[in-house]
């Protein structure tokens, strides 16, 4: 069979594809925890070019660069989460963390759903408790009905 | 159920057609509010690109307002806005300063002189580490600094005439920039 011969090499192929298809950065760490830590804070970033990605899955040169940041303050300037967190907060804004801090200026984006929750038990509170509707008659509407209702039967 | 309860309805659309029209019209997700507005501009350390053995720190921007111009050869909107700094440049006498971000010296220096150079002072940034501490996130970006270093105006994006006249130009004149500049650009 012939493609049974080339199959290894088909399969070198492929595996050479998939490695070049996803970002490679060759970091050293000092310690596994290290580099647990490292994927768990580029993961936690947003891309500042690219809106809905995070470091860890972005091409962009920009995440490269921070991805190296992170690296380096993580390894070279040992730096704790929080610190590094802030490092990128305080250049890149609040847009770089997907989780933003609660604040006046996102006191709507937290609050906003509290508010709707209470307009929604409100509404409900109101619907619920409201006793049904009594049909009453006036007299005027009883005799015009006797009168119909007479009517019919004579008929 | 009261007549008026009717408009319920209407009243619900109408608030949602003005959330997606205020939505609209906000600023466009692209640009990022800038974490270091009315921030002293970060410390540095870059080398001149005219002379790499000079190394020049946030010393070099202080004592008059600046504008502080990110840019690179690989970046198209850059060739865009070149004109408008040239004239900034020859117009004004607003202190220019250029950032060659993530860009090779001699690709650079290539640019300036085919197309000029704005620039009272370049410097470099090839691995964007400079970038990184101004929280730049593309090319160009560009800032105005007050003579102590304050960033008092951020611009991700060309600086065109519009930009130039209505956000740079009222802000150059709070840092008393030479207000016969305003009258210099409106004649040309």
């Amino acid at each position: 069979m012939r493609i049974n011969r080339f199959f290894p090499v088909l399969l070198a192929c492929w595996s050479m594809a998939v490695s070049a298809a996803t970002p490679v950065d060759v970091f050293e760490f000092e310690s596994a925890e290290q580099a647990s830590r490292y994927r768990a804070l580029i993961d936690e970033f947003r891309c500042p070019k690219c809106l809905n990605t995070n470091l860890s899955g972005s091409d962009a040169p920009i995440a490269q660069d921070l991805r190296r940041t992170v690296h380096r303050l993580l390894v070279e300037d040992a730096l704790s989460d929080q610190q590094i967190r802030d490092f990128l907060q305080e250049r890149y804004g609040d847009f770089v963390l997907y989780n933003p801090p609660f604040r006046p200026g996102t006191y709507v984006l937290w609050l906003a759903p509290v508010v709707f929750l209470l307009i929604g038990a409100f509404v409900l509170f109101r619907v619920v408790r409201q006793p049904p509707r009594e049909l009453t008659l006036s007299e005027g509407e009883q005799a015009r009905i006797a009168e119909i209702v007479n009517k019919a039967g004579r008929e | 159920m009261s007549r008026a309860s009717l408009f319920v309805p209407l009243g619900i659309f109408l608030l949602v057609v003005a959330f997606g029209y205020a939505g609209f019209r906000l600023n466009d997700p692209h640009q990022l509010p800038s974490a270091l507005l009315d921030k002293p501009f970060p410390d540095f350390e870059a080398r001149l690109l005219t002379q790499p053995s000079t190394v020049v720190g946030r010393d070099a921007l202080l004592g008059t307002p600046v504008l502080v111009n990110v840019w690179a050869t690989w970046c198209p909107t850059c060739k865009a806005e070149h004109a408008e700094l040239m004239r900034i440049a020859r117009e004004t006498d607003l202190r220019l300063v250029g950032i060659v971000y993530k860009d090779q010296p001699q690709l650079a220096m290539r640019w300036l002189n085919d197309y000029g150079n704005p620039y009272d002072l370049v410097l470099q940034d090839s691995d964007g580490a400079l970038g990184v501490e101004l929280g730049v996130y593309g090319a160009p970006e560009t800032f105005l600094l007050d003579a102590e270093g304050t960033i008092v105006y951020k611009r991700v994006g060309d600086v065109n005439p519009r930009i130039w006249r209505e956000e740079m130009l009222p802000r150059l004149g709070l840092l008393e920039v030479a207000t016969d500049l305003d009258s210099a650009s409106e004649t040309h």
